[in-house]
């Protein structure tokens, strides 16, 4: 399957991937609303970049069965089964399942590569993996 | 009986109906409840007031204030007059908290004559609320058995005749949410409430609410277990309620800030995933994990309450039953709880009675499960345990008390108190599982010994003094009852604040009130009678309040929060209280604190204990503990202890027990144990503003803003 891939040393923090992942998605240009969020760090290289990377950990846990796997191996949740219980947020390894206070259902990555188009430096990009 | 859903489908007959229109919720209430009489087919809205709303919250206080005011004091259990309530809370149905959807069940109890209340998962609450109904009320009494349905989707409420064998409750769960279902996917909408014939043949009948479980393709049930609430159901010959409710969101409750309850909720998910695998393993073993610390700590009750160990415990280990549980499933019994304790054991092949070579999904075995019929019977068998729990589900009996009569029945066959002509030839020996099983099954069926003990442990002692000569006052230090109703699981001879968490509550002995276990003895925070009456002061008040919400207790503190041994009082597990308090206040819109927390839940729990009074109970005298709660009755069971309470009889009494012969060390014992027990009521009366004799006193009650004139009636009668 292809999921977004990444490359932090060469991240410059632009913003630009969650620019359109909100916009697109939301309507509105909203970091915390972006189903991927760069974070600056103080460790190297500086820049932390968190993008679902398609484990699936959330499906066993969702109870109302929300949240599957498409033919292609991406996890996508269907916005009217959701309840909006966060067990999928809470159960996330790498903190990708993303929730705002302003909506009932989670959000994540769609590896649908709209970000990796806008980025300036490549410090994104559609990998294949097993 | 119908053969096919179809031929159920067209024996219903509607004999009452009635639409409503959806009052829709706002911030945690619908505003209406939903009244029915099965013995004149009326079917009506009640307007929920403000005053209700301030002075019992929801829950377990709607069901006080609707029985208070539907019976009269001399009301019996089995009078049409007689209520059954059930009403979640109002924050009862967000999915994005832990726990948060109970419901209470309140009536008057066929163990107790006195009020029952009982906190039980599954879906029934929460969707009779997103219906239209912040309760319902059931009055009356049918000559035949009825189905009610409350249709949510459509606004309707129906009392039907339908073709359905009400003996089985898994069955009777399993056929209506087929029967309702237009599809598999619309299975999760519906949520079933039976009994089954353990409701009809003895006075420890339960409820079961049904939980639709979309990966095992099944109706799975939780139990409002305590006090023969199933009995009266049965009594009213109610066979089943129904609800359906199909737009269930994460905003179905309406809450006035909800980025506050999703804020609060995300807190504790990300908590428990962290912690609970390193802590109490809620989601791998649900409460069962409790088996092997409380044998560790000789606080699992062996052989009816004797000991608190025992060697093949590990039968029935922690360890043990997980291995049982299917694991890997979101077990909540209620949408979206991520602590998900509620395990279950799939394809279990029955052995015995009328489901044998069945292959039956179990629910459980919990804690209360495998040490009642389990360890407190002697019989450490974890095949056994989980039929046993299987069977008592289905026939709708309840399992803690079914332990504890079970094993006072064969402490009682091995003293020669009854023999095997009085149990229809049971050789109720403790470990005889074989014994065990078929007596639950007679239980069940109403048959040959089952008939008496299925009354109850307070019914058999009377029975065995009356009619085969026992000795009365040794039936009453053994028989663990305290108002009628079976103890539940833990061993508290060694606790004196349990003591009294226990015998002190209202409805009986139950470790809903209080579980200061730990706190008293291990962790030896409560070294005072003064920090003793403290805590049974706030806990009970505390825990209380989550029978008002339509909350479940667990995840209070069966996760920790990081930090929390640093806090002042750890014991409090100060970050969750303040969960929950911000929970309430984005739910309802209200402002209130920790102190207002505290007063919501006395407001209800001294008008419980007035209502007590008001039928006759709720003073002093309905405290007392039976001597095996508070110490060794036996000479037995002193040996087996001998150093520990040798120690005690030195440090504590201040008596040297060197020469003493065992019969006195006993005696000795028990004065110095009774009079502290004695002490320990005062103080804690005394904290909880009540009279030496239990009774709230009028300035208690109008502080409190109880201070209606027929409350203050009752009170004045009692003081």
């Amino acid at each position: 399957m292809k999921i977004v891939g990444t490359n932090e040393k060469e991240c410059t923090l632009c913003g630009a991937c969650e620019t359109i992942c909100s916009t697109f998605y939301f309507k509105e240009d909203n970091r915390l609303k972006s189903s991927i969020q760069v974070e600056e760090v103080e460790v190297s290289p500086g820049a932390a970049i968190h993008v679902c990377n398609q484990c699936g950990k959330c499906i066993e846990v969702c109870p109302v069965e929300a949240i599957t796997r498409t033919k292609k191996g991406i996890v996508i949740i269907n916005k009217k089964t959701c309840i909006g219980c966060f067990n999928c947020v809470g159960v996330c390894p790498t903190n990708t399942m993303f929730w705002h206070e302003d909506l009932v259902e989670p959000f994540k990555c769609i590896a649908c590569a709209r970000c990796t188009k806008e980025c300036p430096t490549e410090a994104i990009f559609m990998e294949e993996v097993s | 009986m119908a053969t096919s859903i179809e031929d159920m489908r067209k024996s219903r007959k509607v004999l009452a109906g009635y639409d409503y229109e959806q009052a829709g919720v706002e911030k945690g209430y619908t505003g209406k409840t939903l009244y029915i009489n099965i013995s004149d087919y009326t079917i009506k809205p009640k307007d929920v007031t403000e005053e209700m709303k301030d002075i019992f919250i929801g829950g377990k206080g709607f069901g006080l204030w609707y029985l208070w005011n539907g019976i009269k004091p001399e009301t019996k259990w089995n009078d049409p007059e007689n209520e059954i309530v059930i009403s979640s809370g109002p924050i009862g149905g967000i999915t994005q908290y832990p726990g948060s959807g109970k419901s209470l069940v309140v009536t008057l109890s066929p163990l107790t004559k006195s009020i029952m209340d009982s906190n039980v998962g599954g879906f029934f609450g929460p969707y009779l609320k997103f219906s239209g109904w912040d309760a319902l009320e059931i009055q009356g009494k049918s000559e035949k058995d009825i189905v009610v349905f409350i249709d949510g989707d459509k606004g309707r409420v129906t009392i039907e005749e339908v073709d359905i064998d009400p003996a089985a409750s898994h069955l009777v769960s399993e056929q209506l949410t087929e029967l309702l279902a237009e599809n598999e996917k619309d299975k999760k909408n519906i949520s079933i409430v039976s009994s089954g014939s353990g409701g009809e043949n003895t006075n420890i009948g339960i409820l079961n609410f049904s939980f639709y479980d979309l990966r095992r393709k099944a109706a799975r049930m939780k139990q409002a277990g305590r006090g023969g609430i199933g009995t009266v159901f049965r009594d009213k010959k109610i066979a089943a309620l129904a609800v359906k409710f199909s737009s269930l969101s994460g905003r179905s409750n309406n809450p006035a800030d909800p980025a506050k309850v999703a804020k609060t909720g995300v807190k504790i998910t990300r908590e428990i995933n962290k912690f609970d695998a390193e802590q109490f393993r809620m989601r791998q073993i649900g409460t069962a994990n409790l088996m092997t610390p409380m044998n560790d700590y000789d606080l699992l009750p062996v052989h009816n309450f004797k000991y608190g160990s025992h060697p093949d415990a590990v039968g029935i280990s922690s360890d043990t039953l997980r291995d049982r549980f299917t694991q890997n499933m979101p077990d909540g019994c209620w949408v979206g709880c991520a602590l998900s304790c509620c395990k279950a054991v799939d394809n279990f092949e029955l052995k015995t009675g009328p489901y044998k070579g069945d292959k039956v999904l179990v629910d459980g075995p919990e804690y209360e499960n495998a040490a009642g019929l389990g360890a407190n019977c002697g019989i450490f068998d974890a095949d056994y345990v989980i039929e046993a729990n299987f069977y008592c589900d289905t026939y709708g009996i309840d399992t803690i008390s079914t332990g504890t009569l079970i094993a006072f029945a064969m402490e009682c066959y091995e003293n020669g108190i009854i023999d095997k002509k009085i149990t229809g030839g049971l050789e109720l020996n403790f470990g005889n599982a074989d014994a065990a099983m078929e007596l639950i099954h007679q239980m069940g069926q109403g048959k040959g010994f089952g008939k008496i003990a299925g009354q109850g442990v307070r019914r058999m002692k009377q029975i065995f003094a009356e009619e085969y000569g026992a000795d009365p006052a040794f039936l009453q230090d053994i028989g663990m009852e305290n108002k009628g109703l079976e103890y539940s699981q833990y061993q508290a001879k060694e606790s004196l604040a349990q003591q009294g968490g226990y015998a002190m509550t209202n409805k009986g002995p139950q470790h809903d009130e209080a579980w200061l276990i730990f706190m008293d003895m291990v962790n030896n925070q409560l070294p005072t009678f003064e920090k003793k009456a403290e805590a049974l002061h706030y806990f009970p008040m505390f825990r209380t309040w989550f029978g008002l919400m339509g909350l479940c207790k667990l995840p209070w503190n069966d996760i920790i929060p990081e930090g929390n041994s640093q806090t002042e009082s750890p014991e409090k597990i100060p970050e969750h209280v303040q969960n929950y308090i911000d929970i309430f206040n984005a739910v309802t819109g209200k402002n209130i604190d920790q102190d207002e927390m505290i007063r919501q839940s006395e407001r209800v729990y001294n008008f419980q204990r007035i209502f007590n009074l008001r039928l006759g109970f709720g003073t002093r005298e309905h405290d007392a503990a039976p001597y095996r709660a508070l110490g060794p009755v036996t000479e037995e069971e002193y040996e087996s202890r001998i150093e520990r309470y040798d120690n005690q009889l030195k440090e504590d009494v201040g008596i040297d027990p060197s020469g003493m012969s065992i019969a006195e060390k006993v005696k000795a014992m028990r004065k110095y144990r009774e009079g502290r027990y004695e002490t320990l009521i005062d103080v804690v009366y005394d904290r909880r503003g009540w009279t030496k004799n239990g009774v709230p006193k009028l300035e208690k009650i109008k502080e409190l803003g109880i201070d209606f004139p027929e409350v203050v009636d009752v009170v004045k009668k009692n003081l």
